[in-house]
């Protein structure tokens, strides 16, 4: 069964295959697209990482009556709880960022290794593994997340978790693809006859060889992560603390005074979009960069 | 092999996928810390309420004979009753399936067309200004979160700049009975889905009109207008088809946030609610629905896949 999440470059990955990483990274950045992307991501970025030190208020503290856009000394008002919207903006990044910063790294280092095992076996153990991930990739990412999130009681770990393991199917049948394309290849065949465990040739050779398509989709998958950890903080589920300040719950706390103070919603959303697309702008142009052309897909 | 045993294959993996789906989300509920009672009665919950919802719930048999007739009930429309309202879960579900399904239906009618149509137009403008922008305008949609989206036009047409549409759905009524109230949420799906549609249709439609047979075809007098009528288009749909089979098997995912953020009465919004309430029951439902929806379009998208691609066709034998 295919997979039902066709990136935005999903083209370009096809043709992504090998390509060594600091070549490529250089290349990506010839890519007018990938220093805008780079650009946007380090923005919010450094807002984010930077903003509780230059926060005016603290997290928690009262500075107005609720829902008041003007309140005096305040730059966007305040929250649902008259809580300075501005200060929680600024602290309420690092959480976001944090957490769909672990789903990428566990979500895509799991994803890989399952790769590297199923993409180079040519047993039953690639058969196991991919049916697995069929089974897995009967949910749509959110509703997998959800369906664990009742059952274990959301808090950041489990949330983490969740969002990791949508992901790591997705990445495992990517770069099974990008695996079994090189498994082929002349220096792993010499590398087989000289005696060379599995390991050592799935580390030493083939891992080297999809730096390209693993780049891509760790752009890609932290793009999704920001998106699916914003969307459950959203939901009111991401199981961090009632009077922690995060992008996600910013929007859930806020929502029902969208009209009168439109601020509390509009900052973090904001704030999620750009981090979104820059992230994606990046991705797709080490994708460009990979396909050697930085030109249109299919061009 | 012949195309219909493929596809007569595809479908038996299909339900064999369902099965196991079945059994893991049945298998969710057997880690429930403490159990489902107690998740639906809460800590302080007395002894001797836990044991009547228990043996309501048949919590106290063993999980194979739980699941088997849990699994019997799915199969024959039984879905049980909702822990929380006490009501069965058929009821809670039917409304909110049709209100579900009328929202992804009419969501695909409308981004498919415009997708094929801007696809196109970016190929047949291809390196012009419009192409550029339109290729830009599509990756940024398509980064951005569906529910970005859908508070951007909740604040430029509904709250903020303009007050066209209402901001919720008023659920003592009808969805049908105020169908203005589709219009964001419908939008917001289109907006979502559209980009995916459009990239991959323009990429298509370059490489068709890049072709020898369409160079033949002007080389022989056809004039452009039947060239992209009567041999371009027909010859890019297929490859396209099963990106929106694909772009539909997303819409199931896509409504939860979609119809949270709109208060929409749909299967998303459910699933939100038995996460919220812990339902487990009601989730447990719903979560098989989305799934066989999820998996039954994506066979069909496997099958167009297959239908309009000669060399996969023998390659699956």
């Amino acid at each position: 069964m295919s997979v039902a999440e066709p990136g935005p470059i999903g083209n370009a990955i096809e043709r992504v295959s090998g390509g060594q990483a600091p070549g490529l990274l250089r290349r990506s950045l010839a890519v007018g697209r990938t220093r805008a992307g780079l650009m946007i991501t380090v923005l919010v970025v450094a807002v984010a990482v930077v903003g509780p030190f230059v926060a005016p208020a603290s997290e928690t503290g009262f500075v107005g009556a609720p829902y008041t856009p003007d309140a005096a000394g305040t730059v966007f008002g305040t929250d649902y709880l008259g809580r300075d919207v501005w200060s929680r903006f600024l602290y309420g990044g690092v959480s976001v960022l944090a957490l769909s910063g672990l789903c990428t790294v566990i979500g895509v280092g799991v994803g890989l290794l399952v790769a590297l095992l199923a993409g180079y076996s040519r047993t039953w153990v690639d058969e196991l593994l991919m049916r697995t991930t069929d089974v897995l990739l009967a949910f749509p990412a959110i509703v997998l997340a959800l369906l664990f999130l009742a059952v274990f009681e959301p808090q950041p770990a489990t949330v983490v978790a969740t969002v990791a393991a949508g992901h790591a199917p997705r990445v495992a049948r990517v770069m099974r693809a990008a695996v079994l394309d090189v498994a082929g290849r002349d220096y792993v065949r010499a590398a087989e006859s000289m005696g060379l465990r599995r390991w050592p040739i799935r580390l030493g050779d083939l891992l080297p060889n999809v730096t390209g398509p693993l780049m891509v989709e760790t752009g890609l998958r932290l793009t999704y992560s920001v998106a699916l950890v914003a969307g459950l903080g959203f939901l009111g589920l991401s199981g961090l603390e009632a009077d922690q300040a995060d992008w996600g719950l910013m929007i859930n706390e806020n929502r029902l005074g969208f009209t009168v103070q439109p601020w509390a919603v509009l900052l973090p959303v904001i704030a999620i979009g750009l981090l979104t697309v820059g992230t994606n702008l990046v991705a797709d142009g080490i994708a460009r960069a990979a396909a050697g052309t930085d030109r249109e897909v299919g061009g | 092999m012949s195309l219909g045993r493929l596809v007569g294959r595809r479908l038996l993996v299909g339900a064999l996928i369902l099965f196991i789906v079945s059994v893991l989300v049945f298998t969710a509920s057997l880690f429930l810390p403490g159990d489902a009672a107690r998740a639906v009665l809460g800590r302080t919950a007395s002894p001797d309420r836990l044991a009547a919802l228990r043996s309501q719930m048949h919590l106290d048999d063993p999980p194979l004979q739980r699941y088997l007739s849990w699994a019997g009930d799915l199969v024959t429309g039984d879905l049980g009753d909702s822990v929380v309202s006490q009501t069965p879960v058929v009821e809670l579900i039917a409304q909110r399936s049709v209100n579900s399904l009328l929202l992804m239906a009419l969501a695909a009618l409308i981004a498919t067309p415009v997708a094929l149509l801007l696809g196109t137009w970016s190929a047949l403008r291809r390196d012009q200004l419009a192409d550029h922008l339109t290729s830009l305008a599509t990756l940024v949609l398509a980064s951005l979160p569906e529910f970005v989206v859908g508070i951007g036009l909740l604040f430029v047409f509904s709250t903020g700049l303009l007050r066209w549409f209402p901001a919720v759905v008023d659920q003592t009524q009808g969805v049908l009975v105020q169908p203005e109230v589709l219009v964001l949420p419908v939008a917001t799906l289109v907006l979502a889905v559209s980009p995916y549609i459009t990239r991959m249709m323009r990429a298509t439609m370059l490489e068709v009109l890049d072709s020898d047979f369409v160079h033949q075809a002007r080389l022989n007098g056809v004039p452009e207008r039947q060239v992209l009528w009567r041999h371009a288009l027909p010859n890019s749909i297929g490859p396209v088809a099963q990106v929106v089979a694909l772009q539909l098997a997303w819409l199931a995912g896509g409504i939860v946030l979609v119809e949270f953020l709109f208060d929409y009465p749909g299967i998303g919004e459910g699933v939100v609610d038995a996460v919220t309430n812990r339902d487990i029951p009601t989730l447990q439902a719903l979560v098989m629905l989305v799934a066989a929806f999820y998996v039954v379009v994506n066979l069909l998208a496997d099958v167009v896949g297959v239908l309009t691609n000669p060399r996969l066709r023998t390659a699956g034998s």
